[in-house]
This record gives C-alpha cells, structure tokens and sequence, in this order.
C-alpha cells in the first residue's frame, strides 16, 4: 500500500516587491556591500564594480534620506498611474536609491534636498490574496 | 608620414518618416551616396561597420552588402545603444590605425517609425507573484520604485545638475529646446524645421518634468555613412580630394566607472568627462578651440549637463552659458547647429554617424545656410545608455 503524500503550501500573506526590500516588523532596505571598499548593490555581484573584492555582507540601508533628484512622470506606459514623483534620494549612510516621493497633495511640491524618510505601502494584491510591499520616501 | 584617419566622403539621408522603405534600404542610400561623396566605390572598401540598435541581430552589414556590392571584406555589425553609430565608426577607425585596412566603410541606420515613448514596461496584471530576475521584483517596477523611461531618467541627471549647481532649472532646460528647434530650421536633413517660442516650448504637455514634449527627441528612420582613409592611401589621391578630406584628430569611445549612484541611476556624466579629456588630448586641443559640436541632446535636460561635461563653460556654468547664448549659432562654441536630436531627430543607430556628417560638411564649407563661417575644428558626442560615450573631434585639413 502506498501512501500519497500531501504537499502543504503555505500561501504568504505579503511578499516584497524587491528581495533588497525587508518587510515584516522592521521594514528596511537590505544592501550587498564590499568588505573592502564598502561600496554598495542592491543586487548581487562577482566581484566589486569599485575594487575588485569578492565578499560582501548584507547591510541596513538607512531610513532617512535626501532628494537629490527628481522627475515628476506625466506620461508613462498603459496601466501605470501618473502623475508620480520619480526620485533619486541619498540616505543619510550615503547610498543611493531609485523610488517614487509619495504622500505628495501635489507632486510639483517636490524640492531638490527635502528631507525624506522611508515608508513601506502596498501596491497590489494577487489571485492568491498575497499583498505586494513596496518601499517610497515620503516628506520629513 | 603620420599614421591620421581622414574622413574621405560621408552622407545621411533626411531623418524622418520613410514607410516605404527598410532599414536596408535607408542605410544602403546612404552608404552609396558617401562612397561617391568620397569618388570611391565598394571595392575600394578593405572593412566595413555596421551600427544598427533595434536590428542588430539581422546581419545589417551584409544584407546591405547585397545591396550596393559583394565583395568578401569583413563586416563588423556592432550594437552600443545610443553609442552605436559612434562604435561602427570606430571599428573600421581602428582596422585602419592597426593596418590591417586601408580604406573602409562604416554606417549606423534606424527604422524606429512611430515608437512612442522609450523604456518603462506596461504594467500587467499578475496572476501570482512570483520573484524573478536580478532583484527579485515579483511585478514590474516602473512607476512603483521610479521611473525607467527615457525623458524621466534624463530629466533626472539633469535635476541632480539643478541640485548642485544654481542657476539651472525648467527655463534654462527649455531653451536649449528653443535653440535646437531654431537652428533645424535652416537644416533640410532635419525631421523638424519648425521654430517654437519659449512659451510653446514650456507649455507642451509635460512627459517627464522638466521635459515637456518639444524638450524630448521624436523617434525616427534615417542612415547615415562615412568613408575613413589612412594617411597613406590619401596621400596617394588627387589634391582636390585631399583638400575636402577632414581629419579624424581623436576617436574615443569609453564605458561608465563605478560611481556611488550608477546602480540606479545611469551615469553620463563621468564617462564624457573621460571622454572628453582622452579627446583633447589626444586632439592637442582644448575646449576653446572647438568652432562647433553637435552632442548627445537627446532631451533638453541631457544637453545642458553636457556643457559641462564637455568643457564648453565653466564648471557648473551651464545655466549662465545657456543664458548668455553661448551655445546658439553665433555664440561662443555653437553647439547643435544641426538642430540636435531634439529636431534633426535620433534614429538611434544613424545618430553617432550623423553627427560626424554635420561636423565634416561645415569643415569643408558645405553646410549651405547653416555654414558656422570658418569653421576649423569640431567635436561629436553620443552617449548610449549602460553606459557607452563615443566622441570624435574632427579637424579641416591644412
């Protein structure tokens, strides 16, 4: 007699939608940076662009930054909501990040060097009812 | 004997709208009319460099071969973004300076027709998120975590300008786009030739602010060719064609350094400054010599950093040189007198290409209306982003 077995699949209630972004208690940006030079990825390397080493330790990235470019986008492709606030911020530990501003009444009230701190939202659900977390920067 | 590269005959077509016709068909127009421009023929063609984006997997130079002569020499076909007319050029740039070709051909051609807006993906509805790719996104970013659009991520690296230095903003970028709309009135090659006022230009509908629609390059088709020549073989050719033969003082082509930012936002400042500085000195000149340069704008914000970037104004005087008229027509270093990317247009593979036409047709004394007088010395910039900056620096023969 065989027995079948039963696969559970434990379906997530949330997922990130970056694996560099941490969600759960503490949400945070996770960064691979060179032992050597310290430079910093948000995705994985052979070796450092910058030095050449190959180890590297993941990193908290942090929270509060500064908008040091931006871009209001009017026109996007089909399904992508516009306007929004498209943004190049520096953290406070000197990393570089690609997000939208958001929590905005405006997205012209976007200043070059506003003080900005990080902020998780969701931003869609799928047929399995998981939520999808992303990250932005909303105003100090 | 010096060991130069000559420029001996080039052509591009009218940039523009051609549904009648392919990319084979545009390209091999123009390789036959720089081939006659320089009073040589395909068999006088020891390599040739064929620069195609969107096609770059079709085998653009031979099927162009089959057009216009078959005749066994190698074909590079290369592919370098926005750089890649420049890296065609370079190829047979350097089959000539390591000896192994005499005379060669090189080409860069799009068919862009009505693309539309550049980059940044549809979003689709996801069934079950799931990570994938490098960053392990479980649905597309676009939007979400920034923008990947063309006129976004320009009007981006120019905002950090706007942040670190005064004097640059929504008006200076703006009149770049009024500059370069001007001066494509007097290019008949151009896909625009129509004058805007400032007011035109910062009251259409906004793309990517500070970019408004008349501040971003339209998409297009067009080709564009030249033919290189060593020193040797030109020495060896009648003086009349000596005499319109420009020389080819610097060929750089360079890739982004590692910068803090780069991996989020691409980087086209370092590697034209890169660049630029292996260019003047290989040249032996500086910025202040240059008479005219047609650069990478392939959106207002775009050109302005390249002011700087390329030396053309004091450091983080690219507003005041703006302001001032610096770059326009009868200004101190004309920049775009082709009317830019902005309005002779940009189709991608053409573009490095064309821009060598420009600069070599004033060095000869044969743009027509747009002749910048006297004109001795020029440069050319491209950039494709990932990044590639290719810059030529062109010289009237003696």
């Amino acid at each position: 007699m065989t027995q079948e077995a039963t696969e559970v699949v434990e379906i997530p209630t949330q997922l990130p939608i970056v694996d560099y972004l941490r969600i759960g208690d503490d949400p945070h940006l996770a960064a691979n940076e060179c032992a050597g030079c310290q430079a910093r990825y948000f995705d994985r390397r052979n070796a450092c662009a910058r030095c050449g080493k190959e180890e590297f330790r993941s990193v908290r990235v942090a929270d509060d930054a500064t908008l040091r470019s931006f871009s209001v986008v009017y026109r996007a492709a089909p399904g992508i909501p516009v306007p929004y606030v498209s943004a190049i911020v520096l953290t406070d530990d000197g990393t570089s990040v690609r997000a939208n501003v958001v929590g905005l009444d405006d997205p012209m009230k976007a200043e070059l060097g506003m003080r900005l701190r990080f902020t998780t939202f969701t931003c869609g659900t799928d047929d399995n009812g998981t939520d999808c977390v992303a990250f932005g920067y909303a105003a100090a | 004997m010096s060991d130069a590269v000559w420029v001996l005959g080039t052509s591009m077509t009218r940039f523009g709208r051609y549904p009648e016709l392919d990319a084979v068909d545009l390209a091999s127009r123009a390789c036959m009319d720089a081939l006659a421009d320089g009073g040589v023929t395909i068999h006088d063609m020891d390599v040739m460099g064929a620069g195609t984006l969107f096609q770059s997997q079709t085998g653009m130079g031979q099927r162009v071969q089959k057009q216009i002569g078959q005749t066994g020499i190698p074909v590079y076909n290369v592919t370098n973004a926005c750089a890649t007319g420049a890296t065609a050029i370079r190829t047979v740039y350097l089959s000539i300076k390591a000896g192994e070709a005499q005379m060669g051909l090189a080409f860069g051609v799009e068919q862009m027709g009505k693309m539309g807006l550049l980059r940044g993906g549809a979003k689709a509805e996801e069934k079950v998120f799931q990570a994938a790719g490098r960053y392990g996104a479980v649905t597309g970013v676009d939007g979400i975590l920034g923008t990947e659009t063309m006129p976004g991520v320009f009007a981006q690296a120019g905002m950090e300008y706007a942040c670190d230095y005064d004097g640059v903003g929504f008006e200076q970028f703006a009149r770049v786009a009024y500059k370069n709309h001007q001066h494509s009135t007097l290019n008949p090659l151009a896909q625009y030739r129509k004058e805007f006022s400032m007011e035109e230009i910062m009251g259409s509908p906004v793309q990517s602010y500070p970019n408004t629609l008349l501040m971003c390059c339209p998409t297009g088709d067009g080709a564009a060719a030249v033919v290189l020549v060593s020193e040797e073989r030109l020495r060896s050719m009648p003086a009349e064609v000596q005499k319109r033969a420009v020389k080819i003082s610097a060929s750089v082509l360079t890739s982004d350094p590692w910068v803090e930012s780069g991996q989020v936002q691409p980087d086209v400042n370092t590697l034209t400054r890169n660049a630029a500085a292996q260019a003047y000195e290989t040249a032996g000149i500086g910025p202040e010599d240059l008479d005219l340069v047609e650069l990478h704008d392939c959106f207002a914000t775009a050109e302005l950093i390249h002011y700087d970037n390329l030396g053309l104004c004091e450091p983080g005087g690219a507003g005041e040189f703006i302001d001032s008229g610096g770059p326009f027509r009868d200004g101190r270093t004309p920049v775009n007198v082709s009317g830019g990317l902005i309005s002779k247009g940009h189709p991608i593979g053409a573009t490095g290409v064309a821009n060598v036409y420009e600069v070599t047709t004033h060095l000869r004394g044969e743009a027509g209306d747009r002749q910048i007088e006297g004109a001795k010395v020029g440069l050319t910039h491209v950039i494709g982003l990932g990044s590639a900056c290719g810059i030529h620096i062109l010289e009237k023969a003696a």
